[in-house]
């Protein structure tokens, strides 16, 4: 196969001939493995995998979010806005609808107590900034639930 | 080497060329965040402001992220704390958070005290040391600026976890991964809020968009006196906090 000026060449190097074809199977093993392990497109924008991006991103919110409500009930949206209580979103009180939102159907929403519900906002501490209302709901209503004097969405009397 | 007017002229061409393909891969990955089409990484750089002066420190956004997210019991994406600071001792502030805020604070009434709500979430650092010590790329700033977690990658190491000086991750108990604030991504690529900003009754937190000019977090930045957790750690960290005390940690 080889010519003799080849063969010359190569005479005595045998080992050192086997030893090349090893390394040379290494790297490919080597590439083999790296292309199976490593996702397609790793390092596009730097490293990590992209498609990641694509998983946490495809997750379904929760809450509707306040332009999904006043889609509906425009007319709620629009008593509030004229109240303190115009940039609190619906779903700061009445809790995530994100389901109610895609078929209203699907999830009822439950009217707050309003008992329960006023107080975790507007409970008298020294914490709170001082422009903020609050009561110290024991002395400002006893037991009388909060909704009875006021209306949540209009709250001043 | 010399260079005819010609030879510079083409090279400058090919490169512009070559340059605007490169960009043009960049802006086109490949599944849902591109697919919904109308949202571009490269325009949003992500971040949050906090106004001190308006948290009230009613929980409704640790009990937001914790539905949203569905987070563990116990485990916190975001959390609010209650500092007290009496009189110049600045360096001793009474901290508590109980159960994170979830159930909000038990009242209290100490007028002699300087008392406050700080309200934590994860930073989003532009130089997180999490993103730093993570081994195997599970960790990773995304080019929209959001600190994400690739769950499948993560072998739960929990390097991130000690090198976050904020206390913002923590390792999942049943996925045994690590976990952190997404900053909502799934709702911000949708053109939503956070779920804690929606839910926060006084705007105290908005998420903010700085590679958006209409947003007002550059009025906020500018007029206000602005703070961000431990400067000192140089982070990037870019949870903006309005009239901070510095007595916060």
């Amino acid at each position: 196969m080889f010519t003799s000026g080849m063969r010359r060449i190569f005479e005595g190097s045998e080992h050192l001939i086997r030893l090349a074809c090893v390394a040379v199977l290494v790297v490919l093993a080597f590439l083999a493995i790296r292309h199976a392990l490593v996702p397609p497109e790793f390092g596009k924008y730097g490293y990590f995998r992209p498609g990641s991006l694509d998983e946490i991103a495809a997750r379904t919110p929760v809450f509707a979010g306040r332009q999904a409500c006043a889609s509906c009930h425009d007319d709620i949206v629009a008593a509030k806005s004229k109240g303190p209580h115009a940039n609190v979103g619906c779903e700061a009180c009445h809790g995530p609808l994100g389901l109610h939102a895609q078929d209203f159907a699907s999830q009822k929403p439950v009217l707050p107590n309003t008992a329960k519900l006023c107080v975790v906002c507007h409970e008298a501490d020294a914490a709170k900034p001082k422009t903020f209302p609050q009561v110290v709901s024991r002395e400002h209503a006893g037991d009388t639930a909060c909704g009875v004097c006021h209306n949540p969405h209009q709250p001043r009397m | 080497m010399e260079l005819s007017r010609r030879e510079l002229l083409a090279a400058a061409g090919k490169f512009m060329v070559l340059s605007g393909a490169a960009l043009e891969a960049f802006e086109s990955p490949s599944g849902a965040v591109a697919a919904d089409s109308k949202y571009r990484m490269a325009d949003h750089w992500w971040a949050m402001t906090i106004d001190i002066q308006k948290c009230i420190g009613c929980g409704n956004c640790v009990r937001a992220c914790a539905i949203e997210n569905d987070v563990p019991e116990g485990f916190f994406r975001t959390w609010v704390e209650r500092y007290e600071v009496d009189g110049e001792d600045m360096e001793h502030p009474q901290v508590e958070s109980p159960e994170g805020g979830i159930h909000g604070f038990p009242a209290r009434n100490t007028p002699r005290v300087k008392s406050f709500f700080v309200p934590k979430l994860c930073n989003h650092c532009a130089h997180s040391p999490c993103v730093q010590s993570c081994p195997v790329g599970a960790t990773y700033l995304s080019p929209d600026g959001v600190v994400l977690v690739d769950q499948q990658y993560c072998v739960g190491c929990g390097y991130c976890v000690q090198a976050c000086p904020y206390g913002c991750r923590y390792l999942h108990p049943t996925k045994h991964v690590a976990d952190k604030c997404t900053l909502c991504y799934h709702r911000i690529t949708k053109g939503l809020t956070t779920a804690c900003c929606e839910a926060c009754p006084t705007g105290a937190r908005q998420l903010a968009d700085l590679k958006n000019p209409g947003d007002p977090v550059h009025e906020f930045l500018r007029v206000n006196a602005i703070q961000v957790l431990k400067p000192q750690m140089a982070t990037g960290a870019k949870v903006f906090y309005k009239d901070l005390d510095g007595s916060v940690r």
